[in-house]
């Protein structure tokens, strides 16, 4: 459960942000990341993003967690 | 998988099993455990290195009293992530409750039983290691913040570090190196590691999750043992620093503070979980309802805590898939798909 998933920023508020996850828009909390900018992929677990990371990292990883928990 | 994938897996393998020490490698994270299943990594190793699975799920370490002090409550909404809604306490689960009249919802944030507190009696279920723990303390600052005074945690929050020196001061106990958890470390960052060299003269590697950078994390364990010079590796840079996310570690400090706590099949760790500080008590469910979290006796004949150290594997648990499976859990090694018996129950059978 300790599962960190990929989102990119595409707008935020203080330290409120909206991250596409998938095609789904979801609001999240950036008070763990107060540098993030629009644009930049961050790890996301439960509505809190944990980190800043590349896209291209992020993409490796989304495809990753869709093969392992994807078709359960 | 592209052609240079498989030549680097190629390499990886011949190269392991050049290694004919008995060695055992504790991983101490769910998710490390399911991709270890489900890509068969075991049975790519050589005999001589044996994988064992560590207490890496927060759920499944999460003690049964903890489900029944919830199952107490009366009149109020319960909050919980919903991995925790088919873990057994000794009186039922979350699940069994809700179908009879308990109203439990299922959040995917801890903000969002905020809202729900808004307009009733609230008690959040928090449970979770250092990746889930910043998150609920936040969200505990917020309920200050709003004044809201129907709205409380009951915490059995568990850090790892603890954890490990815990399982490494256990008598008998053999483990040559760990593969460390890479969503935990963001929060902790990989310093928080260094007292496993220092104090323990063991070494471990923070992993991300593709199986090949699993396999490339088991090499450079090994390739420490054969310099005998144990250290703490990143191989999850692109997430991991060497601080970690230093706002979740203030927010951990301001909120709660170190206490013994409780872990499932692992019995009473010193100093392993977070409590709520006195300045925030009255958003502490325990101190709110008088609830207790105590030591929970395992089922009679569940073996987890011998699983949860590498003294045995799951299927030499004589319940393992008789009496205990995943759709009817006895012990917590098997009530998430991340616990050690659920995973080997589903790939390694
Ligand atoms: S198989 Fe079930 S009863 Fe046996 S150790 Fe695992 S969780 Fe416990």
């Amino acid at each position: 459960m300790c599962l960190a998933i990929p989102g990119k920023l595409l707008s935020r508020e203080e330290e409120t942000g909206i991250v596409d996850l998938g095609g789904i828009s979801q609001s999240i909390s950036l008070i763990f990341t107060p540098e993030v900018k629009i644009g930049d992929w961050v790890i996301i677990h439960t509505g809190f993003a944990l980190n800043i990371i590349t896209e291209s990292d992020a993409r490796k990883t989304i495809e990753l967690l869709q093969e392992v928990y994807g078709k359960e | 998988m592209a052609k240079s994938d498989l030549v680097r897996i190629k390499y990886l393998i011949e190269d392991l099993w050049q290694w004919k020490k008995p060695v055992r490698i504790m991983e101490v994270c769910g998710s490390h455990t399911m991709v270890i299943g489900k890509y068969g990594i075991r049975s790519l190793l050589p005999p001589s290195i044996e994988l064992i699975s560590g207490p890496g799920c927060p759920v499944c370490v999460t003690p049964a009293s903890f489900i029944d002090a919830l199952l107490t409550l009366k009149n109020v909404t319960i909050a919980t992530f919903g991995d925790l809604i088919r873990v057994p306490g000794i009186n039922g689960t979350l699940e069994q409750a809700r179908a009879a009249g308990l109203d439990v919802r299922i959040v995917y944030s801890p903000l969002e039983a905020l809202k729900i507190a808004s307009t009733r009696e609230t008690v959040f279920a928090g449970i979770g290691f250092e990746t889930t723990i910043p998150g609920i303390a936040h969200t505990l600052l917020e309920a200050q913040r709003l004044k809201l005074h129907n709205f409380s945690v009951l915490p059995a929050f568990k850090t790892i570090p603890p954890a490990l020196k815990a399982l490494l001061s256990t008598d008998n106990i053999a483990i040559d190196g760990f593969i460390l958890p890479g969503h935990v470390s963001v929060i902790t960052g990989s310093a928080a590691y260094q007292f496993l060299v220092d104090d323990f003269h063991t070494g471990g590697v923070i992993a991300g999750f593709e199986p090949i950078t699993l396999l490339q994390t088991i090499k450079d364990i090994i390739s420490q043992l054969k310099r005998g010079i144990p250290m703490i590796e990143n191989a999850y840079k692109e997430v991991v620093s060497i601080q970690g996310n230093i706002p979740a570690q203030n927010i951990i400090r301001k909120v709660l503070q170190p206490e013994d706590a409780y872990w499932r099949g692992l019995g009473k760790i010193p100093a392993s979980g977070l409590g709520i500080k006195e300045e925030f008590a009255q958003f502490n469910a325990i101190r709110k309802y008088d609830l207790q979290i105590t030591e929970t006796e395992m089922p009679s004949g569940c073996r987890c805590g011998d699983v949860l150290k590498g003294f045995i594997k799951p299927p030499q648990c004589p319940l393992f898939a008789t009496t205990c499976h995943p759709a009817h859990p006895l012990g917590p090694c098997m009530v998430s798909s991340e616990g050690s018996c659920a995973a080997y129950y589903k790939y390694e059978r």
